[in-house]
């Protein structure tokens, strides 16, 4: 479980963080939702030990990160998995190299150990046959599956995830949410998606933190937010015309 | 104001470069990559430019000496000088501020923009020294590759005044030969080893602090060249004045 408690972060003179509270309980999938420029990022770069966040604090499973040594942290990011927007591929590497990389890093298995892990998470993300090419050599839903085999190699207790299907066809970025979801429960892992794709709130997002202007304008369940009469809420969620129907039928249904 | 935040910023890049190291065991694979992509893929270069530079520097002295009564080995000699204490160590350098520095600059940018750097980060990995220590240990290596610039820059200067008729092969021996001060050779070799660590860590720091997407790469590979040729131009000065003055 993560807890974040009133964090601040400014860049300059802007204020993009303003208190943001917010608890994710683990073995669920948390969405953090909001427009372009709500803090989502940098609240996920908080998380992450990225970003310091000049007030407030955050702690995993109790810990809190500001009290924790040197050492600590090291030991703490290892026990986080991260899913960047662009997969954030290491491109010099193949795919097997890059999946390996955090084990040749922290562990000390042996090349056959190791080599049957990598084997075991990419047939979990259902990449059998990629082992040997480059980043370069596929698709981006492949370079998605690959991302989070890497991430979740270390077998990690905190999962985070930057916009996982962003440049996905809706297909694929379906199944991606779900292996996301599959992986979470699986594993019990707690995991914290930004995401401003609707199909993903309404996929896999058991828990939902809308930010608005860097504060926290509401939270939820996915079956909650089309119920919700919060304005700021209604208006990202029925920005686009299908919804907008959705909604329309919602509210004829209920009257 | 800007240049001394920079300053700063670039020391205390240098000192997170020497913490946390990586685990050996892949420290050394990066370390021998680097030797080869860097030191082994600049030999050809720095071959070619010494060979060439050595010979226009013969022929250029040998024009000069237009008095009968300048002795003919004053060819070898001046070649010897020039190559020795500036040519092989400060020019050969600012080629690979271009070269080299382009390189570092533009790979480690490429990886900021595509957060390939956050992602060692997120992983707990002291990206600077991941990435930034290799190449300055690769580095090191670099008077190797300059000792050969100088012996090719000598041979190219034999070349030129012997196949151009400028003066004969026995008076060019004689000409390198003479007065020959160890010492150069050292102040050569102090200097492009200083040369060498400027060579990794500024082109280094202008890729791993740059903001953007491709075009900034771009543009931060071309401010690196700048401030690598000025870092070296200006401590070719002070060491000069420091070892030689």
């Amino acid at each position: 479980m993560i807890h974040v408690e009133d964090i601040r972060k400014s860049f300059g003179e802007t204020e993009v963080l303003k208190g943001v509270t917010a608890t994710f309980e683990t073995g669920k999938t948390n969405l953090v939702i909001g427009q372009s420029g709500s803090g989502k990022t940098v609240f996920l770069k908080c998380l992450l030990g990225l970003f310091t966040p000049e007030e407030g604090s955050i702690s995993y499973d109790g810990k809190v990160y500001d009290d924790l040594s040197a050492d600590d942290k090291r030991n703490l990011r290892q026990e986080m998995g991260m899913v960047f927007q662009g997969s954030a591929l290491f491109d010099s590497m193949t795919v097997e190299g890059n999946v390996k990389f955090p084990l040749e890093m922290f562990t000390k298995q042996s090349p056959s150990e190791m080599q049957d892990r990598v084997d075991f998470v990419l047939k979990r993300v259902n990449l059998i046959d990629a082992h040997h090419k480059f980043p370069s050599e596929i698709s981006g839903g492949m370079q998605k599956r690959v991302a989070i085999a890497r991430a979740i190699v270390m077998n990690p207790k905190y999962l985070f995830c930057d916009e996982p299907n962003s440049g996905l066809d809706p297909k694929t970025a379906i199944l991606i949410d779900n292996l996301i979801k599959e992986i979470t429960e699986e594993y019990d892992i707690t995991t914290v998606i930004n995401t401003h794709d609707m199909n993903s709130v309404m996929e896999i997002g058991e828990k939902i933190l809308f930010l608005k202007n860097g504060l926290k304008e509401w939270e939820g369940t996915n079956k909650e937010i089309f119920k919700t009469d919060n304005e700021a809420v209604t208006d990202f969620v029925y920005s686009s015309e299908l919804f907008k129907k959705v909604r329309q039928m919602y509210i004829e249904e209920r009257n | 104001m800007n240049y001394f935040e920079s300053i700063g910023s670039y020391a205390i890049m240098i000192r997170e470069v020497f913490k946390k190291p990586t685990k050996w065991k892949i420290m050394k694979t990066l370390i021998l990559k680097e030797i080869d992509e860097l030191m082994f893929g600049s030999l050809g270069i720095i071959i070619f430019i010494s060979f060439f530079i050595g010979g226009v520097v013969a022929i250029q002295t040998a024009l000069n000496l237009t008095n009968p009564l300048l002795p003919g080995y004053l060819i070898g000699f001046a070649t010897r000088q020039s190559i020795i204490l500036e040519f092989a160590p400060t020019f050969c350098s600012i080629i690979m501020a271009g070269k080299v520095g382009s390189y570092i600059t533009s790979s480690i940018g490429t990886m900021r923009v595509t957060e390939q750097i956050d992602a060692l980060e997120v992983m707990g990995i002291n990206a600077l020294n991941y990435l930034v220590f290799p190449k300055i240990v690769a580095l090191m290596l670099y008077p190797f590759i300059i000792a050969i610039g100088m012996y090719i820059g000598v041979f190219g200067g034999w070349l030129a005044t012997v196949s151009g008729g400028h003066g004969t092969s026995a008076d060019f021996i004689e000409g390198i030969q003479l007065d020959f001060i160890p010492f150069h050779v050292t102040y050569a070799f102090i200097k492009t080893l200083v040369f060498a660590f400027i060579l990794a860590t500024i082109p280094s720091y202008h890729g791993f602090y740059m903001k953007g997407g491709a075009l900034e790469v771009g543009k931060a590979s071309t401010t690196s060249f700048v401030w690598t040729s000025v870092a070296i131009i200006f401590l070719n000065l002070i060491l000069t004045q420091l070892f030689l003055g």
